[in-house]
């Protein structure tokens, strides 16, 4: 096990090298990237200007080493825009997003599972066309287009939702959600909803044939307990990985509905910063998302591992 | 037509019914086959049929919109679809702020996002096969290399680096294609290497090596061929997605020139009216998800259809 989890460990260490590798050059693939920052009026003694205060000037690998140091100990530069350092900008905004992706995740999966289950212990009915849907649903409906259509119905015409902003209400020291979250993050997590309801369907049609599942109706279990004894559990463990890939995906994937919402968080920051043409900005949110979403990756191989023997023994 | 109960090729018993494919022979036999199993499953037929009005319309957009999709009338601005009390039978679905009509720019929408998504699919899907070609069939540290960076890109936050990349290299219709085709690689790459790996160890692969077959007889003869269906499974879930992603890189803006008639700048223009003109952004959106729908049905059948080894278990 312990072998596993570092072999886990170096192999994100190396991934997050390339991303600071990617992140670093895309803002050169164009030649110059102190012409994508200036404004279109900027005269010639400004830019040269701006190239020298942010250093543009130095030799290529002489500012990749200088962004890789910066960036191993949280520095990720200023924002140009907020004169602030870009990493507290960051930090600042992080909440709102974690509060949104964690409802959206708790939501598809509240109403992801229980239909899953109805749908793949009785192929063919109602339930099962309904889970199809649902899944089909979550992969063709656009978030953003969803997010609107929500508003129109939600928060104009019965008003029973904010139709945009982030409301928080403090209890005991804790800073927690209030029904503006509902919204967005039913938007959000439209597309989580459908994989895991595709997942658990299909999880419990495979496991329903097996073995231990006929043992148990042999021994003449009562179905309820054979579903939440047997087939959800051992279902529970694949879903790990899902779950884990899923909430990397809600919290890096929310720059559409925190744009239409007006949630204060890093999509929206992201979204406002290339509107700022901030790219410092824009380099430090996408490594960022990236550190957060490898991580995740690993802490959820690592559950699975944990989880599953096959995984940590196998090849 | 016959049942089939003997062991196959694998080893593996099959039952079901086997449709003999020596006895049919030729295109038209072919197609009238394809025809036969697109018959026999209903949510298919209805996918290829989705797909195909969307292709028509982008083909005959100039004869089918009843108006110019740019051509500005501030009179007949905001006017109501003409089931509304208001609407007018000029303008079906209504029109924009400018009073540009709103079918005719969803028509000629659709040759933005199939543009889009078949020349992205057909960048991807050629590189990426070439790519995972090298990788399966090489092996070894090529295959090492290759994997390692198939497996970074495809962990990084996807949406976020579109976005980054969009930004930099500025709105024209190329851009987004080569972004969309460039980024897509890695997921064909995977699939491609994954199916030559499979089929290397096939029988008739092994069959072809022991008489002598020369590398590229067998990767020309017996690998490529098997390779055609699996891909053109993915590519039709990759153009969906991509036509989906279009459409978000439009709604921040960061697609093609506002000026061009697309689904993801009328969604842009739309949202900025959605509170008192619902319907500028409401159907713009009702023509991603019916694309994305008549895409996804008809993945889901390809899927079955190219794959036989699911086509038999399905019966």
């Amino acid at each position: 096990m312990q072998r596993y989890i570092l072999s886990r460990v170096i192999q994100s260490v190396l991934i997050l090298i390339g991303v600071l590798f990617i992140v670093f050059f895309m803002l050169r693939i164009t030649g110059d990237p102190v012409s994508l920052m200036v404004s279109r009026s900027a005269s010639p003694e400004q830019i040269e200007a701006m190239r020298e205060e942010l250093g543009f000037n130095r030799p290529l690998p002489v500012q990749f080493l200088d962004f890789m140091t910066g960036a191993v100990i949280g520095d990720f530069g200023m924002s140009l825009r907020h004169q602030m350092p870009a990493m507290e900008l960051i930090l600042e905004r992080l909440p709102a997003t974690v509060e949104l992706a964690t409802t959206a995740l708790f939501i598809s999966l509240l109403i992801g599972i229980p239909l899953g289950l109805l749908g793949g212990s009785n192929p063919g009915s109602l339930w099962d066309t309904l889970c199809r849907g649902a899944g089909l649903i979550g992969q063709t409906i656009p978030n953003f287009w969803l997010a609107l259509i929500l508003i129109v119905f939600f928060a104009v015409k019965l008003g029973w939702f904010p139709s945009f902003g982030r409301d928080t209400w403090t209890f005991m020291g804790m800073t927690l959600p209030t029904r503006s979250v509902i919204l967005p993050a039913f938007a959000l997590g439209l597309f989580t909803m459908g994989q895991i309801v595709r997942f658990t369907r299909s999880a419990v049609l495979e496991i329903k044939n097996e073995d231990y599942v006929r043992t148990a109706y042999s021994k003449g279990l009562a179905d309820h307990k054979i579903y939440i004894r047997h087939i959800l559990r051992n279902a529970s463990i694949p879903l790990i990985s899902i779950v884990g890939v899923q909430f990397g995906y809600l919290l890096s994937g929310s720059i559409y509905i925190e744009t239409i919402f007006s949630w204060p968080g890093l999509g929206n920051l992201l979204a406002e910063s290339i509107g700022n043409r901030d790219f410092a900005l824009v380099q430090a949110i996408a490594f960022f998302t990236s550190l957060v979403v490898v991580f995740l990756n690993l802490l959820t191989d690592v559950a699975y591992g944990l989880a599953d023997p096959r995984i940590r023994y196998g090849d | 037509m016959e049942e089939a109960t003997e062991p196959n090729i694998n080893g593996n018993l099959i039952s079901g019914q086997v449709i003999d494919e020596e006895s049919e022979r030729g295109l038209w036999s072919r197609i009238r086959y394809v025809g036969k199993l697109l018959g026999r499953d209903k949510a298919g037929m209805i996918g290829l049929i989705m797909f195909l009005t969307v292709v028509f319309s982008a083909v005959f957009a100039p004869w089918l919109s009843p108006h110019d999709p740019v051509k500005q009338n501030l009179r007949m601005a905001k006017k109501p679809p003409v089931w509304t009390e208001k609407g007018t039978a000029a303008h079906p679905l209504g029109t924009d702020n400018l009073g540009r009509d709103l079918l005719s720019r969803i028509i000629y929408g659709s040759r933005v996002s199939l543009t889009v998504g078949f020349f992205g699919v057909l960048i991807a899907g050629t590189f990426g096969m070439m790519i995972g070609l090298i990788s399966g069939y090489a092996g070894g540290r090529t295959d090492a290399v290759i994997m390692g960076g198939v497996n970074m890109i495809l962990a990084l936050p996807y949406l976020v680096f579109v976005v980054f990349i969009a930004a930099i290299l500025g709105k024209s219709l190329l851009n987004v294609i080569l972004i969309f085709g460039l980024t897509d690689i890695p997921i064909f790459v995977r699939i491609t290497r994954g199916e030559v790996l499979r089929i290397r160890e096939s029988g008739y692969v092994e069959a072809a090596m022991s008489v002598g077959a020369t590398r590229g007889r067998i990767l020309f003869r017996h690998i490529m061929p098997n390779l055609i269906g699996p891909l053109i499974t993915i590519a039709t879930f990759e153009m969906s997605a991509m036509i989906f992603y279009e459409a978000g890189l439009g709604f921040l803006g960061l697609s093609v020139p506002p000026s061009v008639p697309s689904w993801g700048n009328m969604l842009a223009t739309g949202r900025k009216y959605l509170t008192i003109y619902p319907w500028i952004a409401t159907y713009p959106g009702l023509a991603i998800v019916f694309t994305g729908l008549g895409m996804n049905l008809l993945g889901d059948w390809l899927r079955d259809v190219l794959d036989p080894r699911m086509r038999r278990i399905k019966k």
